[in-house]
């Protein structure tokens, strides 16, 4: 516990399924230098682990760099403590979310209209899932890549219509369920 | 024969059409049945994940449960579905609280899952059950000289649930060579290909996606023989010319799904295996080796 008989923000995190070794790290930077977007991060990973052990919440939550994670796994495979750090990054992004945290990034919102696609038709809908995003961001940033999404439609890749899915009111059942046990 | 519970997951029906196509039509030649999973819905999906990790899991479980009434195997061939429903059945394995959750969220729509079901990509399927001697057997149009990288992406060999090595795996090669193709090497074959970032971080992505198709091209490469996952063959075929045009290069690589590869080399036509669906065209590198038969469709 804390000074003040609260959690501090490494137990916060540690307390994650799969985060346990974050005590473990040593600082040695392997997950830095394998990271494959690292050069974008504000704080690449190993900064990202020396602030939350340094109870740096409120930098960590707020910053874009835990949303460049693409889950490719090399800090993982490599890792000589083995700390999952993309597994790290992802239980931050959550937790941002949850509080409300608004960073300058536009990985929560695409995540946001992600999830929504699958809450509405039980299978993500590739087209619907994109034209909201752009929406919800930047319009003129779906022009960029309009080229892209035409040669998948002249090439029967993106479909106009989401698919029907009898499953899709089950999906929504078993997510109001875990949300009225308050699950984290 | 050999049969299996498949798990197509989403970009399977959109972006991912012409690896299913293919992966459907090599299936019975090579002795498999991919028995389509009745009503599967979203596999979780990393995003979710991000945003709320029990949420995703329970909705992961439903698969699962769904797979496991079948008493089969269930197979992907999409990396993240398989990263995610592997991760998904093991954490409900091990931590006895979320389990709770989730039986509690599928007794909600009148499903159990016991935790039987074993999790596999379709690549080490093709690999594992099928094997590189009985697919050269079947082959009846050799790709004798085909220069090819193979491109593996991220979450087939990495972290905790990959097979082959994490950093310089081989089984595709393998695959390819037995085939008649002449893999290169390929020093990036398992680095990122940008994966969603295309949506949320293009600049980050494309830089990724020119990486991988300059190395490739470097290395005498004719064409990418990639991995069945639809975002590596979508964000190293649909974006090629997007990441072309940024870096002024020069790389025009059709890039083949493995299934696309071993479906020429088994006869198959070009269309059967969705190979007019490829963004950059297969047609001209694949010219020497498919017959009349496969080309009329072309």
């Amino acid at each position: 516990m804390g000074k003040n008989g609260r959690r501090s923000f490494l137990e916060e995190v540690a307390v994650i399924p799969g985060n346990e070794k974050i005590r473990e790290c040593i600082q040695c930077g392997v997950c830095s230098g394998s990271c494959s977007t690292a050069a974008h991060w504000e704080y690449p990973p190993r900064k990202i682990i020396a602030m939350v052990r340094s109870g740096l919440r409120d930098d960590v939550l707020s910053s874009n760099s835990i949303w460049f994670c693409v889950s490719c796994y090399l800090c993982t495979a490599r890792c000589p403590r083995d700390i999952k750090p993309a597994n790290i990054m992802h239980a931050l992004e959550s937790l941002a979310l949850k509080e409300g945290y608004k960073p300058p990034s536009r990985t929560p919102i695409m995540y946001r209209s992600f999830v929504d696609s699958i809450e509405g038709n039980g299978r993500v809908y590739e087209l619907g899932f994109m034209l909201k995003y752009y929406l919800r961001t930047n319009p003129l940033a779906a022009i960029k890549m309009l080229p892209m999404a035409l040669s998948l439609l002249s090439h029967g890749r993106m479909p106009l219509m989401p698919e029907k899915v009898k499953g899709k009111g089950e999906v929504k059942t078993i997510l109001e369920k875990v949300r009225a046990g308050g699950a984290q | 024969m050999k049969y299996y519970a498949y798990y197509p997951g989403c970009s399977m029906k959109a972006t991912g059409v012409p690896i299913e196509l293919s992966a459907l039509a090599i299936a019975k030649p090579l002795d498999m049945e991919l028995l389509e999973i009745e009503d599967w819905t979203c596999c979780g999906s990393s995003p979710f994940g991000g945003v709320n990790k029990v949420e995703a899991i329970s909705i992961a479980a439903r698969n699962l449960a769904l797979a496991e009434k079948t008493g089969l195997d269930l197979v992907t061939p999409c990396s993240s579905c398989y990263i995610v429903l592997s991760e998904a059945a093991s954490l409900i394995k091990e931590n006895p609280q979320l389990a709770a959750t989730v039986r509690d969220a599928l007794a909600a729509v009148g499903l159990e899952y016991q935790g039987t079901v074993r999790v596999r990509h379709l690549v080490e399927v093709l690999f594992n059950d099928i094997g590189t001697e009985a697919m050269a057997a079947k082959v009846v149009k050799p790709l004798d000289g085909l220069k090819v990288a193979c491109y593996y992406g991220c979450q087939q060999v990495r972290p905790k649930y990959g097979f082959d090595d994490p950093e310089m795996p081989q089984w595709l090669d393998l695959m390819a060579e037995s085939l008649g193709a002449e893999p290169v090497p390929f020093p990036f074959k398992a680095r990122c290909c940008g994966s969603s970032a295309v949506t949320s971080q293009a600049d980050v992505a494309l830089e990724l996606i020119n990486k991988l198709l300059a190395n490739a091209s470097a290395n005498g490469a004719q064409c990418i023989a990639s991995t069945t996952c639809p975002l590596c063959h979508t964000n190293l075929d649909a974006c090629q010319g997007m990441a072309r045009r940024r870096f002024k290069a020069s790389y025009n690589l059709p890039v083949l799904a493995i299934t696309q590869l071993i479906g020429a080399a088994l006869g198959l036509d070009y269309k059967a295996l969705g190979l007019d669906k490829n963004v950059v065209s297969p047609k001209k590198v694949l010219a020497p080796y498919m017959s009349k038969a496969q080309e009329v469709k072309i």
